[in-house]
């Protein structure tokens, strides 16, 4: 058999999924972990507090990007039938039913997450704040999908990605309980040191 | 001409999360507990773009700018109500 | 008592008749209805009338009539103020008296809650709400119920009036709080908030007056503004109440006309119960003037040079502390801070600590002090640290001296228990 008729009889849809999929719990688990890193204060090697906090948000939206290319390869897949309704609606898929919800579930919380986040502007910190609370929800929905929807973890090295990213979201977890617990007395962390830079109208910081 | 903007904060929603020192040092400094000292007047032209930022990034949204003549006399924005 | 101190009290019960408008001569004189009415007469309200409502808004600010909730705004600005809105407003009479060692309110409520009615509703035609809120100290929440009983009874109002007990607590009488009690049941002050008199309770224009004011504002509707300028001085006209406390001969509440020289105002109370050595004036807010200075001037604030506040005046003796006296009122006030900001919620007690320490003799850490008494103000939601700022940096500059004893471990004062009354405070 030619390489070329090997190659188009791949399941590229298929593979792109999963694939995808991976690399997305990856990525969640590491938009998650800044999360709480934003919410904590804590630095990243010599980067600013607030640029935390952005790389937290600039990773979200990206992820947001592979979810769509995710979500699409399963749907176009020919191989499994699964409509597009089963991306969003629990129950709705007739493949794997269960793990399909947990990812709907998921994809439905990170939708309101997103889209708060967006228009916070107009709907006020506190409306934010309570829905991306939302987001501790749909980590674990996104991880139990994980496990369930394929059969990949027999690789060793999916399942080391996947039981790899599950322990950093977890400490990331303790930490935050830790953090909510110690009361706020006294001087919390010193004031940062001004940022060195240059003149005011070099650019770097979005207007 | 644009009007000069003033930096307004909001210091019940203010959570002394210190991202806005980080971003304008030259405008903001942190007392003692973490929470923004604000320096008064408006906001130098050259600073208004890291105003700006410094308004979107602060994750309780308790920063805005106003022009300054709508009034915005002062930093921290109260009734004149007394006790 | 001697003839010559019956005389004294005779002369300054004439010189007082004159200013006594608020309250009746007769303490225990009856506070109903009937009474109010032979004293003073019917009020007359026109609210449809556009040339009565202009007249009388006209005549309130002639008399120059101010706030007596502590920043003496002028009523006839904040009445005027209103009017700008189209949505109706609320009136709310204010009577939480947050202030712990201020009587006036409750006394006012208790002698002459009609007064106090009739101005809310006087303020109420003026601005065309149908709405009031009394909001009062539990103290005389039975008194202020009786009084609208009276009144419901003989139909004299065309407006709603309804009744609610303040809440406790240094910071629930801010006007903001009172509209916030009355709204949400939380009494703690609204932070970046338009004015009341554009968006207050449900959104809609509040009109929230001092009961006191309000009760002058009875009286000027009934003799115009000429007679209400007939006391007082030409910048601040009229009469007002005051709560004499600390170290005089009989502590309590009497109706002064502004610009009465300290001390026949502290006569009014028996005089001095000691030498005395400071004034705190106005409130717990307030500032310390000292004896010297005060006891010859005019009761006013361009004679004091300080506000004047709720009206209350404390007379600290030669004998006590006024560094221990501040350290305690810092604490207190501290505790009453709403803990929405955090410049006042870690800052006061910060500053309380420190005054604790000196006010033992203990080690201070002075510059962080001073330092912080500077930040803390026009960083709060309210004026809340505004006040303490204010408060703290005039008792270091009047008892600068014994400020300096401490610094080195002594304490000059003889008197062992402090003067002030703090709720629940526990004496240093």
């Amino acid at each position: 058999m030619s390489t070329g008729a090997v190659v188009s009889q791949l399941p590229w849809m298929w593979l792109v999924s999963r694939a995808s999929g991976v690399m997305l719990l990856v990525l969640f688990s590491a938009v998650f972990v800044l999360g709480v890193s934003t919410r904590l204060g804590t630095r990243l090697r010599s980067m600013p507090r607030f640029a935390v906090a952005e790389l937290h948000r600039t990773l979200a939206l990206f992820s947001v990007a592979l979810l769509v290319l995710h979500v699409a390869t399963a749907v176009l897949d020919p191989y499994v039938s699964i409509g597009w309704w089963a991306a969003v609606l629990p129950f709705a898929a007739h493949y794997r039913p269960l793990a399909l919800s947990l990812g709907a579930l998921a994809v439905d919380l990170g939708a309101a997450v997103l889209i708060t986040s967006l228009m916070r502007k107009r709907l006020g910190p506190r409306l934010w704040r309570t829905v991306h609370w939302l987001a501790y929800a749909s980590w674990p929905l996104a991880f139990m999908h994980s496990l369930t929807a394929g059969n990949d973890m027999s690789i060793w090295w999916v399942a080391a990605l996947v039981w790899g990213s599950g322990s950093a979201v977890a400490l990331a977890v303790v930490d935050r309980i830790l953090f909510a617990k110690q009361s706020r007395t006294g001087v919390i962390q010193p004031p940062d040191p001004p940022i060195r830079r240059e003149p005011a109208n070099c650019t770097g910081v979005r207007s | 001409m644009k009007s000069p903007l003033v930096l307004r904060i909001d210091r019940i929603r203010c959570d002394g999360r210190g991202t806005c020192a980080e971003v304008l040092p030259e405008l903001i400094e942190l007392d003692h507990w973490g929470y923004p000292i604000i320096a008064n007047g408006s906001v130098p032209r050259d600073l208004e773009r890291l105003a700006i930022a410094a308004v979107e990034l602060c994750p309780k949204m308790a920063l805005e700018l106003k022009a300054a003549e709508e009034g915005a006399r002062s930093v921290s924005d109260r009734t004149d109500e007394p006790l | 008592m001697n003839p010559t101190e019956l005389f004294n009290q005779r002369a300054s019960d004439e010189a007082t008749s004159r200013t006594r408008r608020l309250l009746a001569p007769d303490p225990w004189a009856s506070a109903g209805l009937a009474t109010h009415l032979k004293d003073h007469g019917a009020l007359e309200h026109h609210p449809t009338s556009e040339r009565w409502r202009m007249g009388m808004l006209g005549e309130i600010e002639r008399a120059g009539l101010v706030g007596h909730g502590g920043a003496a705004f002028p009523t006839g600005q904040k009445l005027r103020a209103i009017l700008d809105h189209r949505r109706k407003p609320f009136v709310i009479a204010n009577g939480t008296e947050g202030e712990p060692a201020s009587m006036k309110d409750r006394v006012l409520l208790a002698r002459a809650p009609h007064l106090v009615f009739d101005g809310a509703a006087l303020a109420a035609s003026l601005v065309g709400a149908d709405e009031i809120f009394i909001v009062v100290h539990h103290d005389v929440r039975e008194s202020v119920d009786l009084a609208l009983a009276e009144r419901r009874e003989a139909r004299l109002d065309r407006v709603r009036f309804r009744v609610m007990t303040a809440a406790d607590g240094f910071v629930a009488g801010e006007a903001s709080a009172v509209v916030n009690w009355v709204g949400r049941g939380v009494p703690i002050p609204l932070g970046k908030a338009p004015r009341m008199t554009e968006r207050g309770l449900g959104g809609r224009p509040t009109l929230v007056h001092n009961v006191e004011t309000l009760a002058h504002l009875a009286l000027v509707a009934r003799h115009g503004a000429e007679w209400f300028r007939e006391v007082g001085t030409a910048e601040e006209p009229g009469t007002m109440l005051v709560t004499l406390a600390g170290s005089v001969v009989s502590p309590g509440v009497f109706e002064v006309a502004i610009g009465t020289r300290m001390s026949d105002v502290l006569d009014l109370a028996g005089g001095p119960s000691a030498p005395i050595q400071a004034l705190l004036i106005g409130g717990y807010f307030g500032t310390w003037v000292p004896a010297p200075v005060a006891l010859s001037a005019p009761f006013s604030t361009a004679g004091l040079g300080v506000g004047l506040g709720a009206g209350l005046i404390v007379a600290l003796s030669t004998t006590g502390c006024g560094v221990r006296e501040t350290a305690r009122l810092v604490r207190y006030l501290a505790s009453q801070s709403a803990g929405q900001c955090g410049p006042c919620s870690f800052g006061l007690p910060a500053i309380a600590e420190q005054l604790e320490f000196l006010a033992h003799g203990m080690p201070v850490r002075f510059d962080d002090l001073t330092r912080w008494v500077t930040e803390i103000e026009g960083r709060g939601a309210c004026g809340h640290p505004d006040g303490v700022a204010r408060h703290i940096r005039s008792a270091l500059d009047v008892f600068g001296d014994e400020v300096s004893e401490h610094l080195e471990g002594r304490c000059s004062a003889s008197e062992r228990r402090a003067s002030l009354t703090i709720p629940m405070g526990e004496p240093l």
